[in-house]
């Protein structure tokens, strides 16, 4: 497989744009494999009697680093191979345990072009289970700004995440 | 949670005030960046980016091989255990310095922002240091009472090239009795 015509270009993109939502059925195995994936051995994420002892939550929960991998999962479906992730934040305000369903949302809110002539989408994201905001994310994703860009090229001076 | 890190420092120990913003812990991955526990990741996600799974769409776009940019803090965690090394091997050591500091046994991470540069390829090695950048004064919040407190983590290849930049906002606290 080569790499395919850009399936996300900045022109797209308005403010206000909706990213297609993502549902996930946590398991226990979610937990834990994102955690070892993560090489994150501290036990409140594939210990339930920690978790719910020493921590005082109801469970394991997904951890920081796989939460992470996640928001960058979920970015990179909706922008495709040459959307570029310049940076993220995002804050954990509750947990997620197993039986959670888990929903991925996000609207873009700022489209720019930088003095380097990267082309930026500003995406806010919010993680949900049920009626809990578990976390919220923001996120600058580089697209293309026409079918022959690509923001994985950029380096140096023309790389400003 | 609520009421991230400031920093009044006035009132904190003179210890960690004298750790503020000095770079802590600076080390070398004693293991090479390596696609196979990369796909961990992939796998633990769903991520089926033609990018991180396909060489031919790698070499077009990105020059070869990349690991998932979140990954970065993968490539500096320790082994959970190896030869000569005593007790849990921890990732952010400072994060458990201040737990002990402030006699603080839980902790939980609140925040976290991660800024990306070069990206990671097969075969790097990475190096990085961490920074003690705020810590508030005590909190309650549901969990418990404790302090928050800011690390950042800068991340550099073999090359001294700098390939990601990471913050954290810990919440360390006791639970009410």
């Amino acid at each position: 497989m080569t790499a395919p015509t850009p399936t996300l270009t900045l022109g797209s993109v308005a403010v206000g744009s909706t990213l297609p939502e993502l549902a996930v059925d946590v398991t226990a195995t979610t937990v834990v494999l994102g955690a070892i994936a993560s090489r994150d051995w501290r036990p409140m994420h594939h210990d339930y009697k920690f978790a719910t002892e020493r921590n005082g939550v109801r469970d394991i929960f997904l951890n920081t680093p796989n939460q992470a991998a996640w928001f960058e999962r979920y970015l990179t479906d909706w922008s495709g191979p040459h959307g570029r992730v310049g940076s993220m934040t995002f804050r954990m305000r509750d947990s997620i345990f197993p039986d959670d369903r888990m929903v991925f949302s996000g609207t873009v809110s700022a489209v720019a072009v930088d003095e380097a002539g990267c082309g930026w989408a500003t995406v806010d994201i919010t993680l949900a289970v049920g009626d809990r905001t578990c976390s919220t994310c923001t996120a600058r994703v580089a697209l293309p700004t026409d079918p022959d860009d690509n923001p994985w090229a950029r380096r140096g001076d023309a790389w400003r995440p | 949670m609520t009421d991230p890190a400031s920093d009044p420092h006035d009132e904190l120990p003179a210890s960690v005030v004298a750790l503020i913003d000095q770079p802590q812990y600076p080390v070398t991955a004693d293991f090479d960046v390596e696609r196979s526990y990369a796909y961990n990741t992939l796998a633990a996600t769903q991520n089926a980016n033609p990018l991180l799974w396909d060489d031919d769409v790698a070499a077009d776009l990105a020059d070869g091989p990349i690991m998932p940019p979140t990954t970065i803090s993968l490539w500096m965690r320790p082994h959970y255990w190896q030869p000569g090394a005593a007790g849990e091997q921890v990732a952010l050591q400072v994060h458990f310095d201040l737990k002990a500091t402030f006699d603080l046994p839980e902790a939980v991470m609140t925040d976290n922002t991660i800024t990306f540069h070069e990206p990671v390829r097969p075969g790097d090695r990475i190096s990085h240091a961490q920074v003690l950048r705020s810590v508030s004064p005590p909190k309650t919040t549901k969990l418990g009472s404790g302090r928050f407190w800011v690390i950042d983590v800068e991340f550099r290849n073999q090359h001294d090239v700098l390939v990601g930049v990471e913050r954290y906002t810990g919440f360390g606290y006791r639970r009410a009795s």
